[in-house]
């Protein structure tokens, strides 16, 4: 019966095919401007590590201003100083712990020929590699006592290994930073975590830097920054171990906690190692430290743009708009049929055969719009790239999921769309359109 | 019109909806266009300016910076020239806080520093409304660290008068207070100068710095004479990199191309929303010639049979004008409503300018009932050319 249905169906579209074109088009016209919208946000809200983002815990220490806005809400500092994260460090009370932040350093490639270029850094420890599970194409992180003895170490992206070694293992090779040689001790596979949730303080879109190095070794050399710096008070005196010692913000440390129990111990750590701060004259505001999973803390940074919101609810008004246009559509073509109708209804086809028979043809022109829907997301999705750059390069493409997302929207549109309409239909008295014959 | 209840319905809502979303696309992209026509105050189509990065231990960087400037400002065709850290609508630069009394519990008036020399009113082509320029002696040199800061500084109009609501002129020769007690005289206000976030609601809020900056990296600012620009950037670029191997020279922007990075989010969103809404007013008017059509069709007979009964063509497509007319009519009627409240909602969720509803609300529903008119002319028409003779057929 289905097949036959399907085939009714495909008959009543041809009988009538720039009705139905223009059903399919309006169809896959709204399908193409919210799912270029849906995809958009749905890449932007992505849980970047699936599998332990609840196990990943962004640390808030609130060692802000006492004389701040009240109406701010004492909201603490979205990074930590330097103080904060050494003794977080040193103490090493989580199952991994790591403090990192972003930099620049000046590559200079061996062959005196080639220019020294720009690459972008960051500044982290040994825990980063196995607390984030970056893939390693060659070697792998450094270790601990790579931290503790400022060994100049250096971890590259595969980009970077490309650039500079043309791909091949480059491990124990040495590449000049800053005028500084740093051992190769391990090369990154291809790794693009979407948001670059580790650190959404610089664009959380952008792709993870190209060369990691101790932390250590960028304080001891005084290697530049080149991440967000906040004070809200100007630290005591002038030169680098001022800075070191002041409130200013700057670093971002997360901590692995494999449960709650590990995460409750991990904060009555922090709120007494807070507690003890307080009582040499820091920490002027009231407790109020935080730790936020992964996607608590995408949440509370509100890393998905306002436009890219409003874009979305305003293409789901547009898809609403089309489907009126497609159940006004959809009903002119079935009244059209009444005579058909009736005369199957005279020869005693139930009412729910003709339901699942239009509904049936309703779905095929939602399938035909989803498909066409998805050619013109793919490109929306293009038009979003050309027009915002570099920027949103990694948030425009589409996914198995999103596809049949779309098709899945688009048939199930089609089919609220051809609810009424067929409802309609069905109704018709058998004799009534027989009369008239 | 009434015997066809669910196609009218089906009409109006949907002019509602084109409505509602028109307003409000209107709404935003007027909001973004007033944000980017915003001046930066500076001689835009005449400035550019690079980067240098310099990487080896030793190198001297004041020195550097000395040479190059007096380089670069000797070229023929450059008016003038900078060392700074930032430029406007750049996105990232360093800001402060400025206060009237001292004191670490006072909340300051936050402003965006640029670290210039004596040079930058003549680089920017700033308008000095009073007071004077930095001398050559006012300016200073000032390594990453350090945290104090010089005692004399130029604000902007816009910084004064949120410093000195009464009166702006009083801020020239006041001393203001930075970090909390630091005392620093105001002795020149410069008409206007944007900072390097334009998204900021302080974005006229701006302080010049006398001092040279040790930052290891840097910038030069570079203004030329009217048609010289895209000549002298690679000759600029060319100069530098000759001149010091031990740096990197790159990034050379000219402020053109500045500005449209700055903007391009919303300029970007300008284009998204001007074909949304053309292309909803093409769905929408199809829509309405289909339905136009099917309702003319299954109307022939009832066509036919007023001609037959002496209607003219002219009141026959009258006839559907007038029934779009009130469909229209009421659907904009609702859409303006509902644009008013998808207006509040937005306002509500997200920080957007209420925009000016009132003139932008009429206008649309104007514009949407002329459509929606032009729509229905063509089955309008059609009907009109209904033979009489219809009426004598089937029945």
């Amino acid at each position: 019966m289905f097949r036959y249905y399907l085939k009714l169906g495909w008959l009543s579209i041809r009988s009538n095919p720039l009705l139905s074109l223009l059903m399919v088009a309006a169809i896959a016209v709204g399908i193409g401007a919210s799912m270029t919208t849906i995809t958009v946000n749905y890449t932007m809200s992505n849980n970047p590590i699936p599998q332990k983002s609840d196990q990943l815990f962004y640390v808030q220490l609130d060692n802000w201003d006492p004389n701040s806005d009240p109406e701010d809400g004492f909201e603490p500092p979205d990074q930590v100083t330097y103080t904060d994260a050494m003794a977080l460090m040193n103490a090493g009370k989580a199952f991994r712990q790591v403090a990192s932040n972003r930099s620049g350093l000046v590559l200079e490639p061996e062959n005196p020929d080639e220019r020294p270029f720009m690459v972008d850094t960051r500044n982290t420890w040994a825990d980063f590699f196995p607390m984030f599970e970056t893939p390693f194409l060659y070697g792998g992180g450094w270790d601990d006592n790579a931290d503790k003895n400022l060994e100049q170490v250096v971890v590259l992206s595969r980009e970077i290994n490309e650039q500079v070694f043309g791909g091949e293992d480059s491990v124990g090779k040495s590449v000049r930073l800053n005028g500084m040689d740093f051992r190769v001790v391990g090369v990154l596979d291809e790794w693009l975590p979407m948001p670059k949730f580790y650190d959404v303080t610089n664009n959380p879109f952008d792709v993870p830097e190209e060369i990691f190095i101790p932390f250590n070794v960028a304080v001891e050399y005084e290697l530049p920054r080149n991440g967000n710096t906040n004070c809200w008070k100007p630290s005591d005196g002038d030169g680098f171990e001022a800075f070191k010692a002041s409130e200013c913000v700057w670093i971002q440390f997360w901590a692995e906690l494999r449960n709650e129990s590990e995460k409750q111990e991990y904060m009555q750590f922090l709120n007494a190692y807070v507690e003890e701060q307080k009582t040499l004259g820091r920490f002027p505001r009231p407790l109020n430290n935080r730790l936020d999973d992964v996607m608590e803390w995408m949440e509370h940074e509100e890393i998905v743009e306002e436009d890219a919101r409003v874009m979305m609810g305003l293409s789901l008004l547009f898809l609403v708009v089309c489907l009126l246009n497609t159940i006004g559509l959809l009903l002119a073509k079935f009244m059209r049929k009444t005579g058909d109708i009736s005369v199957r209804r005279a020869l005693g086809a139930r009412k729910s055969d003709l339901f699942t028979q239009h509904m049936i043809e309703a779905g095929m022109i939602g399938l035909g719009g989803g498909v066409l829907g998805v050619g013109l997301t793919l490109l929306g999705l293009k038009g979003i790239e050309v027009l915002f750059g570099e920027f949103v390069e990694n948030l425009v493409g589409m996914d198995w999921v999103m596809v049949m997302t779309a098709i899945g929207l688009a048939i199930l549109s089609a089919l609220l769309a051809g609810l009424y309409p067929t409802w309609q239909t069905v109704r018709i008295m058998p004799a009534s359109q027989l009369k008239t014959q | 019109m009434m015997r066809n209840k669910t196609g009218a319905i089906l009409i109006a809502l949907q002019m509602a909806v084109t409505l509602a979303i028109m307003v409000n696309a209107i709404s935003i992209i007027q909001e973004r266009k007033t944000a980017m026509e915003r001046p930066t105050g500076i001689d835009e189509p005449n400035i550019f300016f690079v980067s240098s990065n310099s990487f080896a231990p030793d190198f001297n960087e004041e020195v550097t910076i000395r040479e190059d400037l007096a380089a670069i400002r000797s070229m023929p065709g450059v008016v003038n020239a900078i060392q700074s850290n930032s430029v406007p609508l750049l996105g990232g630069g360093w800001s402060m806080g400025l206060q009237t009394e001292p004191g670490a519990e006072i909340e300051g008036t936050g402003v965006a520093v640029y670290f210039v020399d004596e040079h930058a009113l003549d680089t920017y082509d700033l308008e000095l409304v009073a007071g004077e320029n930095f001398s050559e002696s006012d300016v200073g040199w000032r390594e990453r660290s350090d945290t104090s800061w010089p005692d004399r500084t130029i604000l902007t109009k816009a910084m004064a008068e949120a410093m000195f609501p009464d009166d702006w002129r009083s801020a020239l020769g006041a001393t203001v207070y930075i970090n909390d007690d630091e005392p620093v005289t105001v002795i020149g206000i410069v008409d206007r100068m944007q900072a390097a976030w334009n998204g900021w609601s302080g974005v006229e809020r701006t302080m010049l710095v006398p001092q040279h900056t040790l930052f290891g990296s840097t910038r030069y600012i570079i203004r030329t004479e009217p048609g010289m620009r895209d000549q002298l950037m690679p000759q600029v670029e060319e100069m530098l990199a000759n001149s010091n191997k031990d740096r990197i020279v790159r990034n050379m922007q000219t402020m053109d191309e500045t500005r449209e990075r700055s903007y391009r989010g919303d300029s970007s969103m300008i284009k998204m929303l001007t074909f949304t809404v053309i292309l909803l007013l093409l769905i929408t008017s199809l829509g309405i010639v289909g339905l136009a059509s099917f309702s003319v069709s299954r109307r022939t007979k009832q066509i036919g049979t007023r001609r037959a009964l002496g209607a003219s063509k002219g009141a026959i497509a009258q006839y559907f004008m007038l029934e779009n007319l009130l469909i229209s009519a009421a659907g904009v009627v609702i859409g303006a409503a509902m644009a008013i409240g998808l207006n509040m909602a937005l306002v509500e969720a997200f920080d957007v300018d209420p925009g000016s509803l009132i003139i932008l609300v009429p206008a649309a529903m104007l514009v949407l009932v002329v459509i929606g008119q032009l729509a229905v002319l063509g089955p309008a028409r059609r009907a009109a050319k209904v033979p009489p003779a219809v009426a004598t057929r089937t029945i």
